[in-house]
């Protein structure tokens, strides 16, 4: 089972980097969308994978014995998700208003923070 | 109240007057100069009462644990060395707070100024009387910031802004060396302690390390000490108002160097490498200082050059390792204090009275300035080496040392000579120039200098002269003690204003005559060295600037390169260096899994939805409209959900539903306002390399979690927490637990980053002042007002 998950996270991980690495804002925050879930997988799945068994004490007993699956990635998922939906809320926002401010997607040529030909500093006392 | 608690106070004296000057100064005026005097006069007074015990050849130490585990403490030594420093720093430095009184008089910043001289003294007090590595280190490096406000006092001037930051530049660098010395000799000895030190000479010397600590010190002290080829900042420093040239960059502070070479010459010294590198750059700043000095005809720069020229004198004595050179170092330094101090002042006193400090421009003050010519003479009498000085003292000691007929003598002698004579010629065209000859027009009318100006150096000067005709008394309370401890043996000096006929005599005698011969024949040296400084084209002064605008450059340069301002190549270089972490490493170390086994028995639905999870992926890279684009990356994360439902994780399902129910949502509104197109119209040579790129990082992530599962799995925090979430804290959900108690303040952190990341949406969305560019496309600008319209 772990092979095809790695098989499947490798894909996730290809497939957000792609579309990290193009200069299209849209298809930047696009990426960072599939980076969270391909980061969730891959946390999922280093923490074994168990069928159907929620980690859940039942039936009155103290301890969780038995198999079930393994509540630590989950509740660092469970943090993860949230924080990544901020994120990409915020990236979202700030890619529309850099949009609407210099009227272009393409990152290259959002040079406000450092222009293209900004000049030296200056060499005197 | 005990010594030490006394020693201990006297050391924090001068900054708590500091603290209180400014306010001093703006209720008494520049009368708060007899005020804050008190302060360096009762250091003095203090310190002067440790006189007799440190002759009968006691050693005072004393202070407090400061960090104890490593060893650091907050320790002072005061032996004949240190005393003779803190007695000079004390007894100059309230002279100079009077003497700063007089000349800054009406001045808007004289508050100011008496605070930055009085952290100084204070600093420099430290310096010499510290025991402990660091705090002889803090100290220095505190004397070289309060050199830089002095000298940046007057920082409405250009020059003045230079000259500061070129004297914290060298000596702050100093500094540095100074402190990787310090910690290499901490490291190989174990000690902290000056005081403790000399026991561990004999084994330092040995130590492969040896020759490291000795260059890394060397370049402290002679940056510290203005040495050739750091002596540019010296002369530069004089654009501080006169006070701090007399009294940082003549009397005190530039010996700071001297001191540290001092302190450690029972240490480090004695070896071929001391006794070759310190006479060889001290002769070389003695002789090219006094030529410098001669080509001057500002008064202040001369003397600049003529300290120089000293301050190498003193590193080649204390270098020098012959009888005597250490006696003679000790008389020099304390006579140098007593008569640069003076003629410093003598400096500033004319430049106050007549507003000139050129020396062909004035002449004939005699009859205006009668007191501060006599000061001005008998300083010059010192300097010069002739009877009945301190100075000649000094001198006298100088050539007993140098009065060997060995081949390395008589070239040290020869040119000791040399820079002597030249110094002599400088000192008397000081004291005398100004004031004979007829008198000439000045910008201010010249009359008698003011008490305030006056006293201190006529006391400095007198000072000098006393201890000449006390000769006897002055060595045993003062020059004695000081070379025993330079020295690390018992010293006597014995010199006194009777001469000798012998071989000290006659070279003393040569190089009055040579100095008279140079004297008369200032004005054609000063030609001829004119014309030699500019055959050399270029020194160490202009070096600075060319290496402060490289190193501007430099940093513009490699910033322009590392930091270009394109994301692409920022995202390009992060990931490359993913993908060769991931798999550059484990090829090395050859950790790449074994082959996968993908096993044939997994449910059909499952397959299914990871199916339909990677066909969502695909359809966001190809997608070519909008929709399709926000559609398929819902695709996705539904997926994604229902992989966590089927292996036992329903509350991260439920949570994934909800937080890509909303991304959609969300990224539909944006992307409808935005009208941009998700597709990647680049040409396909761009899109190659990136392609590669994620191909590797997918392939290394996807080894990564091959070979992490192919590992045993540890359980130890998984069991904890399944076997206390109910019995510690009462929860059957352990996920639940986990998130809510046992990382709460996880939670609590995350809640907050949840709550920042809103309230910076909403400013983004409501400011909208301060737009960049006006190039706002007109479809959203008409959307907008529709938008507003309706509302």
């Amino acid at each position: 089972m772990e092979a095809w998950f790695s098989l499947l996270v490798g894909i996730f991980f290809a497939v957000a980097v792609y579309l990290l690495l193009s200069k299209f804002i849209i298809r930047v925050l696009l990426g960072v969308a599939v980076l969270g879930n391909a980061v969730n997988l891959l946390i999922f799945t280093g923490g074994r994978l168990t069928r159907e068994v929620p980690p859940v004490i039942t039936g009155g007993a103290d301890v969780l014995a038995g198999p079930a699956a393994n509540p630590l990635p989950q509740a660092l998922i469970l943090t993860a998700i949230v924080i990544s939906f901020s994120f990409f809320a915020f990236l979202l926002v700030l890619a529309w208003r850099a949009y609407d401010d210099l009227a272009t997607d393409n990152t290259d040529e959002m040079r406000v923070a450092e222009p293209v030909n900004e000049p030296a500093p200056p060499l005197g006392y | 109240m005990d010594a030490a608690a006394l020693t201990f106070l006297a050391l924090g004296l001068p900054f708590v007057a500091a603290a209180f000057a400014p306010a001093l100064t703006r209720v008494l005026g520049h009368n708060a100069a007899w005020i804050l005097a008190l302060a360096p006069f009762a250091i003095f007074v203090h310190f002067a009462g440790f006189v007799a015990e440190i002759a009968k050849g006691e050693i005072i130490t004393g202070g407090y644990a400061w960090i104890p585990s490593f060893n650091v403490s907050f320790s002072w030594l005061i032996d004949g060395l240190s005393l003779t420093f803190v007695l000079l720093i004390s007894g100059i430095g309230a002279l100079i707070v009077l003497y700063s009184g007089g000349y800054l008089k009406g001045h808007p910043q004289q508050g100011r100024f008496f605070s930055f001289i009085l952290m100084f003294m204070g600093s420099m007090q430290g310096l010499v009387v510290s025991d402990s590595f660091l705090m002889l280190f803090v100290f220095w490096e505190l004397t070289s910031i309060t050199s830089f406000l002095l000298i940046g006092f007057d920082h409405g001037r250009e020059a003045a802004r230079r000259a500061a930051l070129q004297a914290l530049v060298v000596t702050g660098g100093g500094g540095l060396m100074l402190l990787a010395g310090l910690l290499i000799l901490w490291n190989i000895s174990g000690i902290t302690q000056f005081s403790l030190l000399p026991a561990f000479g004999g084994e330092l010397k040995e130590s492969p390390f040896y020759l490291a600590v000795l260059l890394l010190v060397l370049g402290g002290a002679f940056t510290k000490s203005a040495q050739f080829p750091f002596h540019f900042w010296l002369p530069n420093a004089m654009e501080a108002p006169t006070p701090v040239s007399a009294y940082l960059h003549s009397a005190t502070m530039v010996k700071a160097g001297v001191y540290l070479l001092m302190r450690l010459n029972p240490v480090l010294g004695g070896t071929p490498e001391w006794q070759i590198l310190l006479p060889l750059f001290g002769v070389t700043t003695l002789v090219a200082g006094a030529a410098l000095a001669v080509r001057q005809t500002d008064l202040k720069l001369m003397l600049a050059y003529t300290t120089m020229s000293s301050l190498g004198l003193l590193v080649m004595l204390t270098g020098l390792g012959m009888p005597h050179a250490l006696e003679a170092a000790a008389l020099y330094l304390v006579a140098h204090a007593l008569f640069k101090g003076a003629l410093f002042m003598v400096a500033g006193s004319i430049d106050h009275e007549t507003g000139l400090r050129d020396l062909t421009r004035l002449g004939g003050l005699r009859s205006a300035m009668p007191l501060t010519f006599a000061i001005a003479l008998l300083a010059a009498l010192s300097m010069g080496g002739l009877l009945p000085s301190f100075g000649f003292l000094a001198k006298e000691e100088i050539y007993a040392a140098l009065s060997g007929f060995d081949r390395r003598s008589m070239v040290f002698a020869a040119l000791t000579m040399l820079g002597n004579a030249l110094m002599f010629a400088v000192a008397f065209a000081i004291a005398l120039k100004p004031f004979i000859g007829p008198k000439v027009h000045t910008p201010k009318h010249a009359h008698e200098a003011p008490l305030l100006l006056w006293l201190g150096p006529a006391l400095l000067a007198v000072t000098g002269l006393a201890m000449a005709l006390m000769s006897g008394l002055a060595h045993r309370l003062i020059t004695s003690p000081m070379a025993t401890a330079v020295a690390g043996q018992p010293r006597s000096v014995s010199v006194s204003l009777m001469p000798h006929i012998g071989v000290p005599l006659v070279l003393s005698g040569l190089t009055v005559l040579a100095g008279i011969a140079f004297y008369l024949n200032l004005a054609r040296l000063r030609a001829a060295m004119t014309v030699i400084l500019a055959d050399i084209g270029w020194g160490p002064d202009r070096g600075f600037d060319q290496f402060l605008r490289g190193l501007v450059r430099f940093a513009v340069a490699v910033t322009r390169r590392l930091q270009g301002g394109r994301l692409d190549v920022y995202m390009t270089a992060t990931f490359v260096l993913v993908a060769v972490v991931l798999l550059a490493v484990p090829f090395r170390y050859g950790e790449f899994p074994r082959a996968p086994f993908f096993s044939a028995d997994v449910p059909l639905h499952e397959l299914a939805i990871m199916a339909i999870a990677v066909a969502g992926l695909f359809a966001v890279v190809l997608a070519a409209d909008r929709l399709t684009a926000i559609v398929s990356l819902g695709i996705q994360g539904f997926a994604v959900a229902m992989i966590f439902l089927l292996y036992g994780a329903p509350d991260l399902a439920f949570t994934q539903f909800m937080i890509e129910t909303l991304s959609v949502v969300v990224l539909a509104l944006v992307m409808t306002r935005l009208r941009l197109s998700p597709s990647d119209h680049r040409p396909l040579g761009e899109k190659l390399p990136d392609f590669a790129l994620a191909l590797a990082c997918g392939l290394g992530f996807g080894l990564f979690l091959l070979k992490v599962t192919a590992a045993p799995f540890d359980a130890t925090l998984t069991d904890f927490f399944n076997r206390y979430s109910k019995a510690v804290a009462h929860g059957e959900n352990v996920v639940n637990v986990i998130i809510v108690d046992f990382r709460g303040t996880d939670t609590l952190g995350e809640i907050a980053v949840v709550m920042i990341a809103g309230l910076a949406i909403l400013s983004l969305v409501r400011l909208r002042a301060g737009s960049l560019q006006r190039g706002e496309p007109v479809e959203i600008a008409a959307e907008e007002a529709k938008r507003e319209e309706r509302a």
